[in-house]
């Protein structure tokens, strides 16, 4: 187990390695400088800019140092704000992005799980159609526009929700977290229904139920954690989703977290800070596909056995 | 020579594949209305210059935005724009990324995963680590990261979508190939004299197209929503061009006052990723039996 995790580690060192490359080269490709848009500024200042952010040293350079920073957890300045850093905005919007994802995924994992264990009760019935319908319209529903139509239904029509914040009034948190979290419920659905249907017909459910075990704890303990697997594996990919998912939230419920910030930097053309991002968001997203694999393997007693086995 | 091998196996094997599929497929009606769905909308999105009801750039200040009514079915914008010519014209730029962005990435998929699968050994290795790196990056990023540097481009946002929906297509159709490459007619067309090229084209992507086909359909509707979310976020489509996306993005901006806005492009956009994912479930019912969900 021990050799798998630290493999996979190792494999993910080339994986950050071509993306901060591939952010870093693109980045530098963007047509215009940084400062060429504003208005005449001496040439002096242009260059104590260019050498503040290192920017009149040859490319190879600016990357290796680059490299150096990251390397140190520095992920730079930003272009706009000067004085402001990506830490620093990483460090105000994270706790927000991150408290947001977790509700989100509280959501998606309750509502998911339960409607795709109840359809898989009984296959095919009205049991089964009418949470696998609602996973369908939550998979057709793109937070886009799950969100705004939730805001002028519960926050405009019906005055029940406030429409905007992140922790001023009070369920401000609810909208938000519901509509990030609806899609992943519906995928979630579809994926334990299809893994519950596959694991109830195995020979160790009916071995279960013939010692007399009530339905619950056959259902619940032992077939809950084989049929949960593939979740287990999608949560890893989720994650990527809900970041992603992030910026549009945010941006819809006005909320100062990453997502947010990262969407402001797109138009403000600050590319320091989206350098800086895209890199923490490709880190985070690579140890989180790390994590869900490791945890897949955990939860998955065959897999572990093929892993010492291969030893 | 016609050479009779091929000749005569390889045309009766695809009919009695498709109609089997076609028998299936008639069975469900879920997915059979979502074909209608689709060719409705593809006919009616080919056919909009000719028959929507009032030009794309009409406006009328005087009506203003005004509610659903008999002159226009689906209401007006601020400008006093018809939403339905506005629906209509977007779903053009819509379906067209749906469709040229998978079509990209069922050629790069189809082409890389074949070659990884037929060539076998050191190739398909290197190949498909390649693809497993790529699995790990997080495409979405860089897809926002891409159309802000090389700024707002319509191509640009085919082949970027394209490139990043190849790489389930690529291992789809290589675990298909490895499977067949043992299989008894590719080895008599081999010993026919066959070149590897012509295997390739004749006898292997044929026979890939059932699970091809079916993922394809899937890619479609995914492909239509990372554009709606670019254009949401104003990093896709650009105006005066039109999406679902940005008349979604639009519409939210006044639904308060004006939800109709916002109502009718997202009901466009959600009926057109459920007919998909219906047909997309179907076919996969129907031509690739093994793959169903259950």
């Amino acid at each position: 187990m021990l050799r798998f995790i630290l493999s996979r580690l190792l494999q993910a060192i080339p994986v950050l390695l071509v993306v901060i490359t591939a952010t870093f080269l693109l980045v530098r490709c963007a047509p215009g400088g940084p400062f060429s848009a504003e208005k005449a500024v001496p040439p002096e200042v242009v260059r104590a800019l260019e050498a503040q952010y290192r920017l009149d040293q040859p490319i190879w350079q600016q990357y290796l140092s680059y490299l150096g920073d990251l390397a140190q957890g520095e992920f730079g300045p930003s272009f706009r704000y000067p004085g402001r850093t990506v830490n620093e905005l990483i460090a105000g919007g994270l706790p927000i992005t991150a408290e947001l994802a977790f509700y989100a995924m509280l959501v998606a994992i309750l509502i998911g799980v339960c409607a795709g264990v109840i359809a898989a009760l009984r296959p095919n019935t009205p049991q089964d159609y009418l949470p696998m319908s609602a996973a369908m319209l939550g998979i057709c529903m793109p937070s886009f526009l799950m969100g705004p139509l939730l805001v002028l239904i519960f926050g405009i029509w019906l005055e029940w929700l406030p429409v905007s914040g992140w922790g001023e009034l009070a369920g401000d948190k609810l909208l938000p977290a519901i509509t990030l979290g609806t899609g992943y419920a519906a995928y979630i659905a579809r994926l334990s229904r299809g893994g519950m249907l596959e694991v109830m017909s195995q020979d160790y459910i009916r071995t279960a139920r013939a010692k007399g075990l009530p339905e619950r704890v056959v259902v619940l303990k032992h077939a809950l954690r084989g049929g949960l697997i593939p979740v287990v594996a999608f949560l890893g990919p989720a994650f990527a989703g809900l970041l992603s998912g992030s910026f549009v939230v945010e941006t819809i419920f006005q909320i100062p977290g990453l997502g947010r910030f990262y969407v402001q930097a797109a138009f403000n053309r600050d590319y320091t800070m989206i350098l800086g991002t895209t890199v923490f968001f490709a880190t985070l997203i690579v140890l989180f596909n790390l994590l869900s694999d490791i945890v897949a393997v955990w939860i998955n007693p065959k897999l572990r056995h093929q892993l010492s086995r291969s030893r | 020579m016609v050479n009779p091998l091929s000749a005569a196996s390889a045309p009766e094997r695809g009919t009695s594949l498709w109609r089997d599929g076609w028998v299936r497929l008639r069975k469900n009606h879920l997915a059979l209305f979502g074909l209608a769905v689709m060719v409705f909308f593809c006919v009616i999105a080919l056919l909009t210059p000719w028959i929507a009801p009032y030009g794309y750039e009409q406006q009328n200040l005087q009506l203003g935005a005004s509610p659903p009514s008999a002159a226009h079915w689906l209401g007006t914008d601020i400008f006093g724009r018809d939403m339905l010519t506005r629906i209509m014209y977007g779903s053009r730029v819509s379906l067209l990324v749906g469709f040229v962005a998978t079509a990209v990435a069922l050629v790069i998929g189809v082409l890389w995963g074949t070659v990884a699968g037929y060539a076998g050994g050191r190739v398909d290795a290197v190949m498909m680590r390649l693809v497993d790196i790529l699995y790990a990056l997080p495409f979405m990023i860089f897809i926002v990261l891409l159309m802000v540097v090389f700024g707002r481009n319509i191509l640009l946002l085919f082949l970027a979508i394209g490139a990043v929906e190849w790489l389930t297509m690529a291992r789809i159709v290589r675990g298909q190939v490895q499977n067949l490459r043992h299989q008894e007619f590719i080895e008599a067309a081999f010993s026919m004299g066959l070149s590897r090229w012509i295997i390739i084209r004749r006898h292997l992507i044929p026979n890939t197209l059932g699970p091809v086909i079916v993922y394809t359909t899937l890619t479609i509707p995914n492909v239509m929503l990372l554009e709606a979310f670019l254009s949401f976020l104003g990093l896709g489509i650009q105006p005066p061009q039109s999406s679902w996306g940005l008349l979604i993005s639009h519409g939210v901006e006044s639904m308060e006052e004006y939800p109709w806005l916002l109502i009718f492009p997202g009901l466009a956009l959600s009926i057109t990723l459920f007919a998909l994912n219906f047909l997309g479930d179907g076919l996969r019912d129907a031509l690739d039996p093994k793959a169903s969900k259950d």
